[in-house]
């Protein structure tokens, strides 16, 4: 015995066209928590899909417990017990978390029929011993996205799990609940459960996990103690090359001149009376907790949402937005956070993509879209955003994060924007894209938009940002320049403890 | 097929040649294939058919059925425009009967036969707004309005019958339904037109793309500047227009307005789309396959009547045509089980 439980060894997978994975190792250790790191696209996910088996790899093997075993269905990986939590929860909403966590595995009474004590029960121990602090009788639809997330750990380790998967799990977390996540972790770890941890996020990496396994265009290209390793060392693996500049430097400082002024608004769900300006060319960074009301804030600002009372002015004059199309009249574009939901059109090209918002532009005769008119305007924001696409057709649901990103971006500057609001703007991206996201945005402030950044990530906010606001609870609780900002400064503010 | 596309293709460093793998029309050649395989499933069916009941293959036969096709077709075609934003709309039926109703009272009412189309269209369109109203700006489940709009609009055509057909129709008007030009029923001809309309329209039009960017992510679509509401509103306008029409061509054929037409054809309407290929959530399909799988619901209507098959069993299997249609729908775009 080699102290590994799982081997994945020589595994090389081939789709039509495409070396997905050449000869990789992966290895697994009792109760070890392995990172398997990699730029999207660079086969892990293919890797995990043969490790819970969706896929057959066309060369190596899969020892488990030192034995040769073959996956040929997903019940197969259940069965031995590797089980995988994905991005996007698999819950069902209607139903309480405790028959959602023992779904297919239900506790029969008398006849069969559904014991609902039994379940409580076995529930209620269950989520002690898990340290989960969810009544078990609530339906998913009224937990926060970190108890969702708790009740589908509990859901996986309704199975006699040995090897936990987790794909992305801290992605829609709040600070507090990762730190509360990682505990949990722990606790699994200590008990002899393996974890899988992918993550995007290298200072979770670093702190969470005991090796990391780095994959890169299908091969193995690092295989490391997380006690040895630091962000530069996995990025290097990550990228083949060093990436030192995550953030371009700014050309121009911005402008005095006030581009948009927001006024004492207020509305659903919490946002009450907020102000604030952004210059010409200025970019603004808006920090705080999930929940404290950025996203919702953009959204009175472009009238998804409508607004109870305020107002905006664009270079000195108010605009009345009552509806996201009087946003983009009044050149405001929003760049939603949740890309596949309210960004993109996934099943159209990259062309229709960009093209969504300035139809009136693009037309010619009988309003029948111009063909002409509308390429150049497509092949424009491809070439000058280096979006990587086969062709301009290529539909955007093939595309990768970071490419998908860089169309929503390119129809949101397709309508010239004065005042451009990015919420999350490189949200599960790859390290690569992020920083292309993040010239794009300096060079936009550098040739005078007023940019306003929502993100979570704090050295995003404090690399890219000019100034600094800080909400909590529907309200701004701070306002500094970049200089005199720093991680903790704002983390105060966004609690509310100032 | 799905996520097997999306592995080719995540990767955004380094990987041009990846990406470059993709041919350019991909997806609308795949479209194209669905439709060729479609239209050799016509072909067997008609040849199959011959088989067995060689006077279907007569120029007699052909030509009813290419005008029994067209009814169904133009009402299908409107449905479909409705489906494309990921609505219903299961009121067609009765509109085609209340616009046929609305144009022969017109008609037996003395009015000159151009008035009396006039209002067959108007009601129809009106009839279709209303729905649309309560859909877009109401908020209410397409599925839920329509069908009370089924049981409204037939019911309105008893209180205006009794339940009598209307039959002081202009020898004038019958022309649209029972005549042809070259040898061409004009029923078809009307088909073919309202067909190139509405791909252009669709392919073309500001409105079309929309229609499809509604069906394929409405969110997305609103948070673009798009007034979603107003195309939502206007689809089922469409398609209550152009069931008024079938209405018409209808009064024209019959020489009579009957209280029973368009019963039920909202199911060959629904059928003929997404035999076509359309799907049911919204953002694919094409007025070619539309019109294929309205030929495929009328060519086995047609065939079941040859073949001598009882009219019982006739309605079972057009029902589980239609089933038959979906379940290989869902075959054809299954993914590997994540």
């Amino acid at each position: 015995m080699n102290g590994y439980l799982v081997e994945m060894m020589g595994i090389t997978k081939r789709f039509p066209g495409v070396q997905a994975l050449s000869n990789v190792d992966f290895r697994i250790g009792r109760g070890e928590i392995v990172c398997l790191l990699g730029e999207n696209g660079a086969g892990k996910s293919t890797l995990m899909k043969i490790l819970t088996g969706v896929y057959r790899p066309d060369e190596g093997e899969i020892l488990f417990g030192g034995e040769a075993i073959r996956l040929s269905s997903t019940r197969d990986a259940y069965e031995r017990g590797i089980n995988i939590i994905f991005q996007e929860f698999n819950l069902c909403p209607n139903l309480s978390a405790m028959e959602n966590v023992f779904l297919g595995n239900e506790n029969r009474g008398k006849g069969g029929t559904f014991s609902y004590k039994a379940t409580q029960r076995r529930a209620e121990e269950y989520f002690r011993r898990l340290k989960i602090d969810i009544d078990p009788s609530t339906p998913v639809n009224r937990l926060g996205v970190a108890q969702q997330q708790m009740v589908e750990i509990a859901k996986a380790l309704a199975y006699d799990t040995k090897v936990l998967i987790m794909d992305e799990p801290t992605s829609a977390l709040a600070d507090k609940e990762i730190g509360n996540l990682f505990g949990i972790m722990r606790d699994l770890k200590a008990r002899g459960i393996s974890i899988v941890f992918i993550s995007h996020k290298l200072d979770e990496v670093l702190s969470i996990t005991d090796r990391v396994v780095v994959l890169r265009d299908g091969h193995n290209s690092g295989d490391i103690a997380t006690r040895d390793a630091d962000e530069d060392k996995l990025i290097t693996m990550m990228v083949g090359r060093e990436l030192s500049q995550l953030y371009a430097p700014r050309k121009n400082p911005p402008s005095s001149e006030i581009a948009v002024e927001v006024r004492h608004i207020s509305g659903p769900p919490n946002i009450r009376d907020i102000s604030f300006t952004v210059r010409k060319g200025e970019i603004v960074g808006l920090a705080g907790l999930v929940g404290a009301g950025r996203t919702e804030l953009a959204k009175l600002i472009i009238g998804a949402v409508r607004k109870k009372r305020g107002e905006v002015t664009v270079f000195g004059k108010p605009v009345e937005i009552r509806t996201p199309a009087d946003s983009v009249a009044a050149h405001i574009a929003y760049l939603p956070e949740d890309r596949k939901n309210s960004a993109l059109i996934l099943g159209m090209s990259a062309r229709e993509n960009i093209t969504m918002s300035i139809h009136d532009r693009i037309t010619g005769l009988f309003r029948l879209i111009s063909v002409k008119k509308e390429i150049a305007v497509v092949d424009t924001y491809i070439r000058s955003l280096s979006v990587k696409v086969s062709s301009r057709e290529q539909c955007v649901e093939t595309l990768s994060g970071g490419n998908q990103q860089k169309v929503v971006i390119a129809k949101s500057l397709a309508i010239e924007p004065w005042f451009l609001i990015l919420d999350e703007p490189t949200r599960g991206i790859d390290v690569g894209a992020k920083a292309e996201v993040h010239a794009i945005i300096a060079d936009l402030a550098d040739r005078g938009v007023a940019v306003l950044v929502i993100s979570s990530e704090l050295p995003e906010v404090l690399h890219l940002a000019d100034r600094i606001l800080v909400m909590h609870e529907g309200g701004i609780t701070m306002e500094m320049d970049r200089e005199s900002a720093n991680q903790e400064t704002i983390m105060r503010a966004a609690v509310g403890s100032t | 097929m799905k996520t097997v596309k999306q592995e080719l293709n995540t990767s955004s460093m380094g990987a041009q040649q990846r990406t470059a793998m993709v041919r350019p029309n991909f997806f609308s050649a795949l479209l194209r294939k669905k439709e060729s395989a479609i239209f050799l499933a016509l072909l067997g069916i008609m040849l199959t058919i011959t088989i067995v009941a060689p006077s279907f293959a007569t120029i007699g036969n052909i030509y009813r059925v290419t005008r029994q096709i067209s009814f169904v077709a133009i009402v299908a075609l409107g449905v479909f425009i409705v489906i494309l934003t990921g609505g219903i709309d299961l009121s067609i039926g009765s509109i085609v009967g209340i616009s046929g109703i609305t144009c022969g009272l017109s008609m037996a009412a003395g009015l000159n036969p151009v008035i009396a189309v006039l209002i067959g269209m108007v009601t129809g369109t009106v009839v279709g707004l209303i729905n649309g109203a309560l859909v877009a700006y109401v908020g209410i489940t397409p599925f839920i309005v329509t069908l009370g709009m089924l049981s409204m609009a037939r019911g309105s055509i008893w209180v205006m019958t009794k339940g009598w057909p209307v039959e002081k129709i202009a020898p004038s008007f019958m022309f649209i339904g029972q005549g042809d030009f070259i040898g061409i029923p004009i029923p078809v001809i009307i088909m073919v037109v309202v067909a190139i309309v509405a791909h252009v329209f669709l392919r073309y039009s500001v409105f079309g793309r929309r229609v499809f960017a509604i069906g394929g992510n409405e969110e997305a679509t609103r948070l673009s500047g798009i007034n979603v509401k107003r195309i939502k509103w206007i689809v089922y306008g469409i398609s209550g227009f152009l069931a008024s029409i079938t209405g018409i061509i209808l009064v024209a054929r019959f020489s009579s307005a009957q209280t029973s037409s368009g019963d039920g054809w909202e199911l060959d309407a629904i059928a003929a789309a997404v035999i076509g290929g359309t799907s049911l959530s919204g953002g694919a399909g094409s007025v070619l396959g539309v019109l294929i799988g309205a030929a495929i619901m009328g060519v086995i209507r047609n065939g079941l009547v040859l073949m001598k098959v009882s009219a019982y069993w006739q309605t079972s299997i057009m029902g589980f045509i239609i089933v038959l249609a979906a379940i290989i729908d869902r075959i054809k775009n299954r993914q590997p089980q994540s």
